[in-house]
C-alpha cells in the first residue's frame, strides 16, 4: 500500500469536508431556524469566489480579497433575506424551492453579465503557492491553509454558538422558534443576521476553493446538493451534526473515488469493477442520505428538542 | 348549446384542445414545421407535468426527482434500439415495468418521510439514477446515445413523420388527462386528496394512507415514463442530462405556472413555460435573468397560476350574469 497516497487522500478528504462544512453550517442554521430551504445557497458560494477574484486582481492582495469578499457576500445575503426570503418563511416548502430555484437563475445570469461566460482564475500569493515537506511527503501549502482556515472557522462558530448570548438565541431558535419569539427576542434581526452569516460562510468556501479550481458560472449548483445531503445527514439545524456529517461525506467521497475500484476487484471481475466503481462512488453519499432518511430521519446529530 | 362548457375557462381549455388537435395542419399550411417541433416538445413535457401534478398537486408529495422517470422512459427506448430492437410494444412494456418497479422500491422508502425530507430523498434517488446512466460507458455515458430509428408499432400510426409522432404525443396526453380526471374523482383520488388535507382524519376513517400514496406515486411514475419514451423518440438522443435535479425543478415550475391540483393547469403551464423559454432565449442570451425574475414574482405575487387567473374570469362573469 502506498502510504503517501493514503495520507494525501486523507488530507483531500479533510479539505473537502471542511469546505462542505462552511457551506452546510449556514444552510443548516437557515434550515433549522427559519425552516427555509435555500437552494440558492450555492450562489453565495459562487459570488464569494467572484468578489474575491475581482478584488485580488485589482489590489493584488489575497487577504484584502477575502475580507472585502466576506463583507460583500454578507451584504448580498442580507439583501436576499430582507427582500425575498423574509416574505417566504410563512409559506410552504414548495414555494421556497421555487423561489430559490428562480434566484439561482438570476444570480447565474447576473454573474454571466458582470464577469462574462469564462471562469476567473485567482492568483495565489507566492507564500501560499509552495509545498511543505513532511518527511518523505510533499503537501501543497495552500491545502494546509484551507484545512487550517476551515478548522478555525469551525472553532469560531463553536464559540459563537455555544458560548455567547447570540449563540444561545440561535440554538433556542433552532429548537423552538415560536418560544423564542414569544420571549420577546427581535426575531427579524436574528433571522437577518443568521441568513447573512450563512451566506458569508458559503462565500468563504467559494473564495478558498477558487484559487485551486477557478471561479466559474454555476460552480455552486453541484456542491449545494452535496451540502444539502450534509445538512440532512447531520440533522437539520445542528451545527455539530453538520461538522461531523461534512467530514464523513468529504472522506467517503474522496476515499471511494480512489480506493473503491480496488475494493470491488475483490468481489467482481476487473472490467465490471472498473465501470461500477465511479458510479458507485458518486452514488455513495446519496445512498448514505437515503439510508439516514429511512432509518433515522431526524439525522445523526439532531439539535436538542427536535422530534419527528 | 348544451355541449359547450359552461364556464369561460372551460371554453378556453376546450378550444385549446381543439387547436392542439389541428396543429399539424395549421403549421403545414403556414409552412412553419419548426413550431410543430416546439409544440411536440411542449406536449411531451406536459405529460410529465400532468403525472407530477398527480402526486404534487393532488397528493401533496413534493418530488424533486421526477425527471428520473423521464430518463428511465427514454433509456428504455434508447438501450433496446442500440441492439436494433425497435419494437414499440417492447419499449412500452420496458418503460412501464422498469419505472413501476423503481417507483415501488424508492417510493416505499421515500414515503416513510414527509415534507422537506421527502423533497430531499426523491432528489437523492434521482441523482442515483443520474449517476447510473452517467456510468453506462456502453451506452455513451455523459456523451449520450443517438437513437437512429423511432419505435415501431406495426399496424398503428407510424411515428416516423413529425405529424405522426405528434398525434402519438397528443393521444398519450389526452389519455393521461382523462385518466387523471377519472382517478381524482374516484374513491382512490378522494383518499389521496383527503390525506393531503388531513392525514390523521383519513387514517381514523380506516384508510391505509401510506399504501394509497405509494400506489399514486407508482402510477405517476409510469405516466411520466411514457413522456420519457416519447421524448427519446422525439429527440432521437438520450443523455443523463435529462435527469439532472434542475430538470425536476423545471417540471415543478411547469405545474406551478399552470396551477397545482387542477386538471389542465400542467398542460397550459408547460406550454407557457416552453414558449417563454423559446421566445425569451431568442431575444437575449441573458434570458435566464428575465425568466428567473418572472418565476420569483409568480410565486410571490401570482395567485394559483394561469388556471387561477382564468377562474377569476369565471367568477367575474358569474357575478355579472
Amino acid at each position: 500500500m502506498d502510504w503517501n497516497l493514503l495520507i494525501t487522500q486523507l488530507m483531500n478528504g479533510l479539505q473537502l469536508g471542511l469546505l462542505l462544512f462552511l457551506l452546510a453550517s449556514g444552510l443548516t442554521l437557515i434550515f433549522g431556524i427559519m425552516d427555509f430551504i435555500n437552494l440558492s445557497h450555492g450562489s453565495f458560494y459562487m459570488i464569494g469566489a467572484y468578489f474575491c477574484g475581482t478584488i485580488v486582481t485589482l489590489t493584488g492582495s489575497f487577504i484584502t480579497g477575502i475580507v472585502v469578499g466576506l463583507v460583500g457576500v454578507f451584504a448580498v445575503g442580507a439583501l436576499v433575506e430582507r427582500f425575498i426570503a423574509r416574505n417566504l418563511y410563512v409559506r410552504d416548502h414548495l414555494d421556497h424551492v421555487l423561489v430559490t430555484f428562480g434566484l439561482i437563475l438570476i444570480f447565474d445570469t447576473l454573474v454571466h453579465l458582470l464577469w462574462g461566460p469564462s471562469g476567473m482564475a485567482i492568483p495565489l500569493p507566492d507564500v501560499l503557492n509552495g509545498q511543505v515537506g513532511l518527511g518523505s511527503l510533499e503537501l501543497p501549502t495552500y491545502r494546509l491553509v484551507i484545512i487550517f482556515a476551515g478548522l478555525l472557522v469551525a472553532a469560531i462558530l463553536y464559540v459563537l454558538v455555544a458560548k455567547t448570548r447570540l449563540g444561545m438565541l440561535i440554538r433556542a431558535g433552532a429548537s423552538n422558534r415560536v418560544m423564542v419569539e414569544a420571549l420577546g427576542v427581535n426575531i427579524d434581526r436574528l433571522f437577518l443576521f443568521v441568513f447573512a452569516l450563512g451566506a458569508a460562510m458559503a462565500g468563504l468556501a467559494g473564495m478558498l476553493l477558487a484559487p485551486i479550481t477557478e471561479a466559474s458560472l454555476g460552480m455552486g449548483n453541484d456542491i449545494i446538493i452535496i451540502a444539502l445531503v450534509v445538512v440532512i445527514v447531520g440533522g437539520i439545524g445542528s451545527i455539530k451534526g453538520a461538522f461531523y456529517a461534512a467530514l464523513i461525506i468529504g472522506m467517503i467521497d474522496t476515499m471511494s473515488r480512489s480506493y473503491l475500484d480496488q475494493l470491488l476487484l475483490l468481489v467482481m471481475p476487473g472490467n465490471y469493477a472498473e465501470t461500477a466503481a465511479p458510479a458507485l462512488s458518486a452514488m455513495l453519499v446519496y445512498i448514505l442520505m437515503a439510508a439516514v432518511l429511512a432509518f433515522r430521519p431526524q439525522g445523526l446529530f439532531p439539535p436538542a428538542g427536535v422530534k419527528i | 348549446m348544451k355541449w359547450l362548457p359552461a364556464t369561460i375557462s372551460g371554453r378556453i381549455y376546450a378550444s385549446l384542445l381543439l387547436m392542439l388537435a389541428c396543429a399539424p395542419f395549421i403549421f403545414e399550411w403556414v409552412h412553419q414545421p419548426f413550431y410543430l417541433d416546439l409544440l411536440s416538445r411542449a406536449l411531451i413535457l406536459a405529460i410529465a407535468a400532468v403525472s407530477l401534478n398527480l402526486i404534487l398537486g393532488f397528493g401533496g408529495m413534493i418530488s424533486l426527482g421526477h425527471a428520473a422517470y423521464i430518463g428511465i422512459g427514454a433509456y428504455c427506448v434508447g438501450i433496446p434500439s442500440y441492439y436494433d430492437y425497435y419494437d414499440g410494444w417492447l419499449h412500452l412494456a420496458l418503460a412501464l415495468s422498469v419505472s413501476a418497479s423503481f417507483a415501488l422500491l424508492t417510493g416505499a422508502i421515500s414515503l416513510r418521510t414527509k415534507g422537506v425530507y421527502f423533497i430531499m430523498i426523491t432528489m437523492a434517488f434521482s441523482q442515483m439514477v443520474y449517476f447510473i446512466f452517467l456510468s453506462l460507458e456502453e451506452y455513451g455515458a455523459d456523451d449520450g446515445l443517438v437513437i437512429y430509428s423511432r419505435s415501431e408499432f406495426p399496424g398503428w400510426l407510424s411515428m416516423d413523420s413529425s405529424s405522426g409522432l405528434y398525434y402519438w404525443i397528443f393521444a398519450v396526453l389526452l389519455l393521461s388527462l382523462f385518466f387523471t380526471h377519472r382517478l381524482v374523482h374516484a374513491r382512490f383520488g378522494r383518499v389521496i386528496v383527503g390525506a393531503r388535507h388531513n392525514e390523521q382524519r383519513m387514517q381514523a376513517l380506516g384508510f391505509n394512507t401510506y399504501r394509497y400514496r405509494l400506489a399514486c406515486y407508482v402510477i405517476s411514475a409510469m405516466i411520466c415514463s411514457l413522456a420519457g419514451m416519447l421524448l427519446g423518440n422525439f429527440t432521437g438522443f438520450i443523455s443523463p442530462d435529462m435527469i439532472g435535479w434542475a430538470r425536476s425543478g423545471e417540471l415543478i415550475f411547469m405545474v406551478i405556472i399552470g396551477g397545482v391540483a387542477t386538471l389542465f393547469g400542467p398542460l397550459v403551464g408547460t406550454i407557457a413555460f416552453v414558449l417563454l423559454e423559446e421566445f425569451l432565449s431568442a431575444i437575449t442570451v441573458y434570458w435566464h435573468l428575465i425568466f428567473g425574475v418572472m418565476l420569483v414574482a409568480l410565486v410571490l405575487f401570482g395567485k394559483g397560476g394561469i388556471h387561477g387567473w382564468m377562474s377569476m374570469l369565471d367568477r367575474r362573469s358569474a357575478d355579472n350574469g
